[in-house]
This record gives structure tokens, sequence and C-alpha cells, in this order.
């Protein structure tokens, strides 16, 4: 499904990502783990096409099409999905309106019929109910006073609806409480059909008890350094991640937040 | 973004086409024989002449103002045609049938079909052609419930009694330069009148068109809603393409009576100009009502076009209880200017004031909001509350807020909030990574800073305004 070839990305002359390679095949989870500053939240925003990420050379395609060249909104059509780690507030956009905008874009990008209101309300309300939110978030201004959690659960909601082929999970556990974490994982899980692929970003191993990953690796200075299954995970945990050699702090800044 | 946002700013303005059609127009220049001429061939009677006059030697003495937050090359008002009508309005024509089918193709162009079955249902039209109304539709029909809507030209011969005690009541002679010389040299508009306890049956609209080169559009609109009376007005306005700049300078006066409502609506899309500022309407307009005991006026506004725009649709809230709102969107690209907001003059008793301004500047824009609120010695009790919000997209346009409170009456209140936001790379990127292009991504986030205002629109209307902000917004982002 998704495969990157010896990426090089970087952000105002620096370079973050430095030759990362990843292959993701149809239906599976990987999980990237990696201390601050290691080039997580650089490589999500590489893949998607964020503007002041630039990449320097290395491939990464989407069954078989090329994403580095794609715009932003042509990647998102592709099915590339990011649940963002910071949602941004869009005031007087009802999240409903942003849903279905976002939806019959895609729709008509792969030359399918929009969905008439009535059927798009009677989608969007089960999806809302999925995550756990009450039916009047569909109404509010997009993540308008919404707390972190909710943000997050927007978030999935988004995913449940736009049916992408490969998911990138931004923290999507960051600054959330137990029971949040546990609907946000519900939410993801719901989505693993065999078909669609994750590529979770993560700190801490908690989420992964959640969404059982089938591969785990490790980025460390813009490059995977290590990579294994689940067990990978809970030795990071028990360990932290000083016992990284190849990882040199000073090495490189990571500029987004 | 700055880059592709200059770069893309070049769009095309849709209503820019020019109709071929021959009209009868003045030689440029402005004297007291060009005042009489106009009043001539509107066979004007004679106290319409006098008061013409005396509106030109007013305006003679006046100077041009200087105050408004814009820069424009001072205008010669010699160089402007004063009068201009389609030769086919030389014997006007009773129906539809007779009005020229170039007109009419003019108007379908511009999505207004003046074939009343094919009209939407409901909307009474005024269309004024440079100079001159050239139809009014459903005129009968409305006169049955005694509501009159003419060429004011018309009302000025028909109904010389309603125009008499109403023309400058509100906006007086010499209440501004450029209400002065409108006074003077203003050639038609629309003329309403609402009869005591009636509701309109139909929304009224006019729209503005400017044709003819180096012609000046100088309207009057007067609408007088008797006791207890309710009507909802719509304005639309369009211009050609030109290299040159061409001067609209309007007077618009509502006189709402003890309980009666007006509500006016403006959708205003002159030709603005090229990216470079060539070219281009200069719309100096003065748009005043005048609310009696428990009335309400409600202007709102919806502002895309024009090089220039000094505007501010006010209230004179004359009557206890008496209700005056501001709606406005002001969408400035390109190297558009403008400065527009409102006053609410509270007099009365327990009187109420809305402001509900919405700037949006693009490109190397300028975007200005100028209020005042008064609260006069009687306002006891009285109070208004004004939001202001400015929204900025790219880093070469500006936005402005100046507003001004006075104060008499210790009793009354004035709330102001004002906040200044930009459209965010975060906003445009989740917008795009969702799917939408940047064009849409733009519109949306847009429309919904402009929500408050547009909920205020007429239905019709505001699917309309919608739409010319997204068509407005072409380009606007890389």
């Amino acid at each position: 499904m998704l495969k990157i070839n010896d990426l090089h990305a970087s952000v105002a002359d620096n370079e973050i990502i430095k030759g990362l390679s990843l292959e993701i095949k149809a239906g599976e989870v990987h999980a990237i783990m990696g201390p601050n500053g290691a080039g997580k939240s650089t490589l999500s925003y590489a893949l998607t096409g964020r503007e002041g990420y630039e990449i320097a050379s290395g491939s990464a395609t989407l069954d078989g099409a090329e994403l580095l060249d794609m715009e932003v909104e042509d990647r998102a059509t592709a099915g590339l999905f990011l649940a963002f780690q910071y949602p941004v507030e869009i005031p007087g956009v009802s999240n409903m309106e942003f849903l279905k905008v976002s939806v019959d874009s895609q729709r008509k990008a792969r030359n399918l019929e929009s969905y008439t209101s009535s059927e798009f309300l009677k989608i969007a309300k089960a999806a809302c109910k999925q995550v756990n939110l009450p039916l009047s978030f569909l109404k509010r201004g997009v993540n308008e006073g919404f707390s972190g959690g909710e943000k997050k659960r927007n978030e999935i909601m988004q995913m449940i609806l736009l049916k992408p082929k490969l998911c990138i999970l931004d923290e999507s556990d960051s600054g959330l409480d137990i029971d949040a974490l546990k609907i946000v994982a519900d939410g993801i899980n719901s989505q693993r059909d065999g078909e669609r692929s994750f590529l979770v970003i993560t700190h801490y191993q908690r989420l992964l008890d959640y969404i059982k990953p089938d591969f785990v690796h490790v980025l460390a200075d813009g490059k995977i350094v290590k990579s294994g299954g689940p067990e990978l995970a809970l030795e990071l945990e028990a360990e932290g991640y000083s016992w990284l050699e190849s990882y040199d702090r000073n090495a490189e800044q990571e500029v987004n937040a | 973004m700055t880059d592709q946002l200059d770069e893309a700013l070049h769009r095309e303005y849709e209503a820019g086409f020019v109709s071929d059609i021959e009209s009868r127009t003045f030689e440029p220049g402005l004297d007291e024989d060009v005042v009489r001429r106009i009043s001539a061939m509107k066979d004007e009677p004679q106290w319409m002449l006098d008061w013409r006059l005396k509106a030109f030697a007013l305006w003679k003495k006046m100077p041009e103002p200087d105050w408004a937050h814009i820069q424009y090359d001072k205008m010669d008002f010699q160089s402007i045609s004063y009068y201009s009508a389609p030769k086919s309005m030389d014997d006007r024509p009773k129906s539809l049938d007779e009005v020229d089918p170039e007109l009419l193709a003019t108007y379908e162009k511009l999505g207004i079909p003046l074939i009343e079955q094919q009209q939407l249902a409901g909307i009474a039209v005024d269309v004024v052609f440079d100079s001159v109304s050239v139809v009014t539709t459903f005129r009968e029909k409305l006169k049955e419930q005694g509501v009159i809507f003419c060429p004011i030209s018309d009302a000025i011969r028909e109904h010389p009694e309603l125009v008499k005690k109403y023309l400058g009541s509100v906006v007086s002679q010499k209440d501004n330069f450029f209400a002065a010389l409108n006074c003077a040299v203003f050639t038609d508009g629309s003329f309403v009148y609402i009869p005591k306890g009636t509701r309109c049956p139909m929304e009224l609209s006019t729209y503005f068109r400017i044709n003819e080169l180096n012609t000046g559009q100088f309207e009057r609109t007067l609408i007088i809603a008797d006791e207890g009376s309710h009507v909802s007005y719509l304005e639309g306005c369009t211009a050609p393409q030109r290299d040159e700049n061409q001067l609209h300078a309007a007077v618009v006066e509502l006189i709402c009576h003890d309980n009666a409502e007006i509500k006016y609506s403006t959708v205003q899309n002159w030709y603005p100009g090229d990216e470079n500022g060539k070219g281009g309407i200069y719309n100096f307009v003065t748009k005043r009502g005048i609310c009696h005991e428990n009335a309400k006026i409600s202007w709102t506004q919806v502002e895309t076009g024009s090089a220039v725009t000094w505007k501010y649709p006010s209230c004179i809230l004359k009557g206890d209880n008496s209700i005056g709102e501001f709606y406005s969107v002001a969408l400035t690209r390109g190297a558009q200017q403008a400065d527009t907001g409102t006053k609410m003059i509270h007099l009365g008793k327990n009187t109420r004031s809305t402001i509900i301004s919405k700037g949006i500047s693009a490109g190397k824009s300028n975007n200005s909001y100028r209020g005042l609120v008064h609260m006069g010695k009687g306002a006891k009790g009285a109070r208004n509350f004004t939001q202001c919000d400015s929204l900025l997209i790219g880093d070469k346009c500006g936005a402005h807020t100046f507003p001004y409170v006075e104060s008499r009456n210790p009793t009354a209140i004035v709330e102001h909030e004002a906040t200044t936001s930009k459209v965010s790379d975060d906003q445009m990127f989740l917008c795009r990574q969702r799917g939408l292009d940047p064009e849409k991504a733009v519109s949306m986030i847009v429309n919904g800073f402009c929500k408050e205002v547009f909920k205020e629109l007429p239905m019709e209307f505001a699917v309309e305004a919608g739409k010319l902000l997204e068509i407005s917004l072409e380009g606007s982002v890389g």
C-alpha cells in the first residue's frame, strides 16, 4: 500500500528526515515511536504535503502512485488521511458543512455522486454516535470550543466518514484521559477491515495497548533505527530511548510543534 | 503563499462586458445649464428644478472631504457626463415587449431575467440603466395594495406631495459634498411608498447598471414606510470593465414611521478595477434612515466591488423604542479600498442598535470600518452593541477600525467588540488534507466568518451573496 523509499525531508533548510524507508502492506498497522524531535511529525507532514516541508530526495507511493508529486488535496483524495495532533478551529463553519464538503470534494474527485443532504445526515449521525459525541456536535463550528478529547474524537469521526486507504495518526493519544483514549482507540479499531492500513505515531506504549500494531519502528535522528513486533514497544517503555546510540539530540531540530 | 496569491489574483470580473446600446449622452461637464437640462429631460415641475439649483449652489461652495482612509486621484467633475440614456427610451416603453431586446439581453446575462413570468416569484424589480429606469415589474400588481413602486422621476410627476414632503428630509441638500452633488444632478432611482398597516406582498429590488463610458451614475432612492407597514428591499449593482474610473454618488433616504419596519439589503458588485488599481467605480454613497416610535430599520450590505467605497448607511433613532441594525460584509482584494461603516444616532428613549461588521481584506487592499454611536441627551436606557471583525488573507493587505462613541446620557450603554484574524496556514492545511481545493477552502472559511451577516439577507440573496463571495475570492490564494 504505502512504500517510502530513502526519503529526505527538511524544514527551513534543516534536514529532519534523513533517508527513511518503510513499507506498509494493506491491512497492516505500523507504529512509529521515538523521542521528541526524532522527526515523527515531520514524516507525517512530508507525506501529506504540508507547505514548508521540503522533499530533497526519495519517493513515497500509495498503491503505486507517487504522493510527493501531488497537491495536498490530491493526496487526500488518493486515500491519505492525517489525524492531527492539534486540530485547528474554523469559526462559523459548522462541523456538518465541513464534513459534507470534505466528503463531496473527495467523491467528486473520484467521479462519484455527492450524497444528498438527507443521506449524508444519516451517515454523519451514525459516525457521530460511533465516537460517542452528542449529535449537537454536527451543528457546532469546526473544533470551536471543543475540549482536547472532543477534537481528537472529531478527527476519528472525519476518518470514519472519509474512508481513507491509509491513516496517519499523529499522537492521537496525547492529552487524552483513559476513557477518551479508549473511545478513540475503539473508533480506530472499528475501521480496521483487513484492507485499510494505519501508521500510528506515538510517544508512549499506552496507545498500543488498545491499538495492536503488527510492526513497531523506532525513529531517531530522521531514520528508522530499529524495527520489530509489538514487543519492541514494551521494551522501549521499560528502557526509554537513551539506549539509542545513533540518536544525537544536537544533530537535529524539529521545527514543527 | 503570498507570491502565488499575487499571481492568482488576476481573475475575471464576470459582469464586465459592455452592451452595445445606442445612447443619448450629455457632453461631459457640469454647470447650472446641465442641471436645467437634466430637469428638462425628465419633464420636471419647477419646484424640483429649484430644489436642484439650490443644491448645486451649495455644492459649488463645499470642499471635497478627505478624512476617509482612502487614496485616489481627485476627480475632475467637468470630465464626467451627467446624463446618459438608451435612445430607445425616448419614447418610454409601456411594457416589456417594447423594451430594447439588447437591454433585456444585458440583464439576462447578469442573471436578472426581466420577463415577469421568469422571475423568482415574489420579487418586483426596478431596473436602472445609466441615468434612467428602463422598466419596473409588477407595478400594477403592487398598486392593488396601495404600494407605490416606481422610478423616482415618475414619482416626482405623479406623487409630488409625497416627494416634496420627504425628499431631502433625512439627507439634506447640504449634508455632505457628494450628497449635495447628487441632489443637483440625480437622474433616476426607485421610489417606494407602503401605506399604513400594509405588509408589502413581495420583495422589492432595484438593479443598477452603469454602461456608458465617462458617465457618472447619481441615483436617488426614497422609501417611505407608513405607520405599521413592512417592506424588504434589495439593490444590486454592476458595471462594465473599463480602464477609466467612473463615479457613482447615490443618496438613499428611508422614512420609517411608527411601528413600521424597513429591511434594506445591498449586494454591491461594481467593477473593482484591475489588480493595480486601474479603472473601477468610485462609490460615494450617502444612505440614511429615520425611525419613528417603535420603528425598525435594518441595513444589510455585502460589498465586494468598487475601486473605492465610501459608504455609511445610518439610522436616526428618533422615536422611543426604535431599533437600528447594520450588518455588513465588505470584501476588498487587489488594490481596492473600502472605508465603510455606520452611524447610529440614538435620540429617543430605550432605542437599541446592533452593528455587526465583517471586513475581509486580500491582495494589497485596504479595508476600514468607521462607525459612530451617538447617545443623545434624551436617549435614556438606550443600548448599542457593536462587533467588528476583520479577516486578513495574505500579508500585504490592511484592516483598520475607527470606532467613534459619543454619549450624552449616563443611562445609555455602549458595547464594542473587535477582533482581527488571519486565514491561517493551519486552517488551509486541514481543509486541503480533507480534500478541498484551496479556493473552496478559503471560500468556506470566509463564508463561516460572514455567517452572522448572511443570515440577515433575504433567502434568495443569501445564496447569491455566498456565490458572489466565492467568485470574488477566486484565485485569492495559491
